[in-house]
């Protein structure tokens, strides 16, 4: 073996090692790595009183209420929901139908946010094509994974 | 590939190649930031601040693509010992930090209007993050040894350890929740982006690809210049 191909074994070795290694550290870190949990992961899991997480979803359509500068909506995945409560300025993107993703916690069955952040999807396109597309009956909701 | 490992040949190429960069850089930029700002219509969700998106995303390709290069570049130096890979891997490390913190900076511009925030620690921004300082060590590791070879051979290697990163920046928004929306372009369905706002994104793209080559060469030549300063200063001590 000449020592190219030696060094080329070496760093093809490394490189496996160093993917599986990342591999199993990613894997054993995922709850921490999530950046919100959805309505029904949270059904299946048992949260302690007061622990602070994050929650994301949609903003169920025909939810929201204002007072004054507080707000109530409800957060669901289509299979779960949770009913959310803030005092505070919601973002522009802020609207039913659309993503978010609220911090706080757990209070006597709702959910009480600190901070509101709306999330938007990976479609762009220009308000005519959305008019289009709902005239043609085309147009459907998207998920807001 | 062997071919151009030889530094005089590997200089006429890149002097070859510069001028061609430079004009497709500036013709595909001024047509990209046309389109980008007054040729392409609003988001319907977004509005006019999708604009964002043409300085942002194609910063952020190149930002892993200089990366991959330069993890690819460390890899040709340590196996084949071929001295230009190295001079090229260094001559990208700036250039792509720079991109880094573009991505950065634009997206945290972006973020406040329509997420409400500058900065969330979810695994996309984490990463990019982790990618600039990714860049930054390899710089200064690459100047700390006053043994060039010897600061050379663990740049390489950090280059080449860092590259587990790209994979886990693309895929981080499909792998775990993450504030940062999922891929508009590069996706097995297909762009999910009207083409009236793909075009000024492509223009864009293509244009940092041809600016990242145009600085390259510029710094590739300097840097086999400086090797030649050095020798020669050597020699006559």
């Amino acid at each position: 073996m000449k020592p190219k191909h030696q060094r080329l074994a070496l760093l093809g070795l490394g490189a496996l090692g160093l993917a599986g290694a990342a591999a199993l550290v990613l894997t054993a870190f995922e709850d921490n790595l999530v950046f919100f949990q959805t309505p029904t992961e949270l059904a299946t899991k048992s949260v302690a009183p007061n622990q602070r997480l994050r929650i994301g979803g949609l903003v169920q359509e025909g939810s929201l209420v204002k007072q004054g500068s507080d707000v109530r909506f409800v957060v669901t995945d289509l299979s779960h929901s949770i009913p959310v409560t803030y005092r505070g300025l919601l973002p522009d993107l802020f609207r039913e139908g659309q993503g978010v993703v609220a911090e706080g916690r757990f209070q006597d069955g709702t959910f009480a946010a600190s901070e509101v952040l709306a999330k938007h999807d990976e479609n762009y396109m220009p308000p005519e094509v959305v008019e289009a597309l709902k005239k043609s009956g085309e147009w459907q909701r998207t998920t807001g994974k | 590939m062997h071919r151009f490992a030889n530094p005089t040949r590997f200089v006429a190429l890149v002097r070859a190649v510069q001028p061609w960069a430079a004009g497709i850089a500036l013709v595909t930029l001024a047509a990209g930031l046309w389109f980008s700002l007054i040729a392409s219509p609003a988001d319907y969700q977004q509005g006019e601040t999708v604009r964002i998106m043409y300085v942002h995303v194609p910063a952020a390709w190149m930002a892993m693509f200089c990366y991959s290069s330069m993890a690819g570049a460390s890899a040709v130096t340590l196996v084949w010992r071929h001295a230009v890979a190295h001079v090229v891997a260094r001559a990208t490390a700036p250039i792509g930090a720079s991109f880094t913190f573009l991505a950065l900076a634009t997206g945290s511009l972006w973020g406040k209007p329509m997420w409400g925030t500058w900065w969330v620690w979810d695994a996309r921004l984490t990463s990019v993050l982790i990618l600039l300082f990714l860049y930054l060590g390899y710089m200064a590791i690459e100047n700390a040894f006053d043994d060039r070879a010897r600061g050379s051979r663990a740049a390489a290697i950090l280059a080449i350890v860092g590259a587990v990163n790209v994979p886990i920046i693309k895929f981080s928004v499909d792998w775990w929740n993450t504030l940062h929306q999922p891929a508009s372009v590069v996706r097995l369905d297909g762009p999910a982006i009207h083409p009236s706002m793909l075009t000024p994104l492509v223009l864009m793209a293509v244009g940092y690809t041809a600016l990242y080559l145009w600085i390259l060469a510029l710094r590739v030549r300097a840097d086999i210049n400086m090797s030649k300063v050095r020798a020669l200063t050597l020699r006559g001590a």
